[in-house]
């Protein structure tokens, strides 16, 4: 059995057209990131048969759901996926319990998932009460133990957090993050917020005029040169990393990832947990020597492998490898002339901060 | 007091009522469905022609019918051939010319009611599994009863009330097409006022009620979001 989703539709709406083809693997969070226009949701709305496309190719893990070539189209109720919408949409006739039910009952689940679900999610003290009497966290929760009571052979996620202010988001993350690793299922996540994308993603499509412009693991793709320009001021890079040493004196963790290692504020981090770390362009600069006049804490040797032009001709990004990882620096077009910064030359990355993503 | 003549009178006017009622219901609904639905370039159409009787006066829509029903008229000369002899002047002709004439009052509460469900709650149950006619039943009408009700009332209320087509279609049969609207004209015409005034209050009772009822109803009702 091929272990991987492969999707690619076509569909011409005059102003807008989908042209996309997806090849993503078979487990994990796959998200589709881009700007609203992208394409995403409608891609997204594609695979589900909520749209049909012109032209469109559906198969996941082995099972074709759609092939308009040989005249197969599976309508969204024959196709065995879960979809969480961005704005709960549940049914407000029905109690909690009622729209859990719902699907569960139809798709002939089984009720040990959707109690797995109500646990995953905390949501077994709301099965009584009527979806308007919840908040907007509490709904987007009961729709995702909604999706996977039908136990789905594919979650589709669009936007879910998108409706919510900061608060409720913080919320929910966690949710996710338990979701992602306790489910064997692929998940298509669609978003346009970088944080999302960096603390759920596994594997990164980039969208733009319909098109995926990009895709390939979280770390590659983030490093890749020719796409922070779109990312835009979030231009940064993922480290999966893993906590090695603990300074109890300054309160300190190191955290070593794939080629490095950083020191970090000790969030009481237990030895070998590993985490996420995101590292935003602009929180890098490069130097020549490892100063020790500086208050940054962390200075990585490393080397420069190539530059891109930024937004405005007065910025320069770099991408730099330390070992096997990569990482982004933004600087001016005048620091690299007065640095004589070049490809394949030596230098010190120094790392003002590092965010803990999970 | 009312008499006999009234009692049959009333009794006929709910038998037709509810029969047309039932009627409009059944084929209001897929209609109501569809018009709420389709991007169709014959929706205007359809929709004018469903709201035809609420601006033509009822002796026209009655007078078209009885020449259709009539013995040598399309309709007329197909139920004939059935076997069923002409339909003007008995107790189905009136039924209907009822539902043709009241169906408007069915199909645009009903109509009004599904497309405020939007496509969100019907795209949510297609990805739960649920077939189109299975979201119908389990989503779309449930969210729509209001509209059912007020479909229902309005028009079960508008057939007692009608005159004109009962007239031109019905006539002035005791027990077989003398409802009560055309027992009071009867006893106005007769100058039996103390009669007619008993049946004019109750049909101005019943469509109170019926109207009071319908608004509490509707104004107590628990809101429903619409997410």
């Amino acid at each position: 059995m091929i272990q991987a989703v492969t999707a690619q539709f076509q569909l011409d709406y005059g102003a807008f057209t989908l042209d996309a083809e997806l090849n993503l693997p078979g487990s994990g969070v796959s998200v589709l990131f881009g700007h609203s226009g992208s394409g995403k949701t409608t891609l997204l709305r594609c695979m589900a048969g909520l749209q049909r496309a012109a032209q469109g190719y559906l198969a996941v893990n082995g099972e074709v759901w759609q092939d308009n070539e040989h005249r197969l189209f599976l309508p969204p109720h024959q196709r065995p996926l879960g979809y969480v919408f961005q704005e709960a949409n549940l049914f407000p006739h029905l109690t909690v319990q009622g729209n859990l039910h719902y699907g569960l009952k139809r798709a002939k689940g089984s009720q040990v998932i959707l109690d797995q679900a109500i646990a995953l999610l905390s949501i077994g003290h709301l099965l009584t009460r009527k979806p308007e009497r919840l908040s907007g966290g509490e709904r987007q929760r009961v729709a995702i133990a909604r999706a996977l009571a039908t136990n789905p052979k594919l979650l589709l996620m669009d936007e879910p957090l998108a409706a919510l202010d900061w608060a409720r988001k913080q919320e929910i993350l966690p949710f996710l993050e338990k979701l992602h690793s306790s489910l064997a299922i692929p998940i298509v996540y669609v978003t346009h917020a970088a944080d999302e994308v960096a603390r759920l993603a596994d594997y990164l499509v980039v969208m733009a005029q319909g098109r995926a412009i990009a895709s390939g693991s979280l770390q590659e793709t983030l490093a890749r040169l020719d796409l922070p320009v779109q990312i835009g001021r979030e231009a940064g890079v993922v480290l999966q990393a893993a906590i090695v040493e603990k300074d109890q004196q300054w309160q300190l963790a190191r955290a070593e990832f794939p080629g490095g290692a950083l020191w970090l504020r000790d969030d009481g981090f237990a030895l070998g947990q590993a985490i996420r770390l995101r590292i935003l362009a602009q929180d890098v600069s490069l130097a020549l020597t490892p100063t020790q006049d500086s208050s940054i804490l962390n200075s990585l040797f490393c080397t420069i492998e190539a530059f891109a032009n930024g937004e405005h001709p007065a910025i320069k990004l770099a991408r730099v490898a330390v070992g096997e990882s990569r990482l982004l620096c933004r600087l001016t077009h005048r620091s690299v002339q007065q640095l004589g910064l070049a490809v394949g030359q030596s230098v010190w990355a120094q790392i003002k901060s590092a965010a803990l993503v999970k | 007091m009312l008499d006999a003549a009234d009692l049959t009178a009333l009794w006929l006017t709910l038998r037709v009522a509810s029969l047309a009622t039932v009627l409009m219901l059944l084929l209001g609904t897929p209609l109501a469905w569809w018009l709420a639905r389709t991007r169709s370039r014959y929706q205007g159409m359809a929709n004018a022609l469903v709201a035809l009787p609420l601006v033509l006066p009822p002796t026209v829509l009655g007078f078209y019918l009885l020449v259709l029903m009539g013995p040598n008229g399309p309709v007329g000369r197909l139920t004939t051939a059935l076997g069923l002899g002409t339909l003007p002047f008995t107790f189905t002709g009136l039924v209907v010319a009822s539902v043709l004439y009241s169906l408007p009052f069915v199909v645009q509460p009903l109509q009004t009611a599904f497309a405020a469900i939007g496509e969100q709650p019907l795209e949510a149950a297609a990805t739960l599994r649920a077939n189109p006619l299975d979201t119908f039943f389990s989503v779309a009408v449930p969210l729509a009863w209001p509209g059912f009700l007020t479909a229902t009332i309005l028009g079960f209320a508008h057939t007692v009330g009608e005159f004109g087509v009962v007239l031109m279609i019905g006539g002035n049969i005791p027990g077989r097409t003398q409802v009560v609207s055309v027992q009071i004209y009867n006893r106005v015409e007769a100058l039996e006022y103390a009669k007619a005034h008993w049946l004019a209050g109750c049909l101005l009772l019943f469509s109170f009620v019926v109207l009071l009822l319908m608004y509490t109803v509707l104004k107590t009702r628990p809101s429903i979001p619409s997410r």
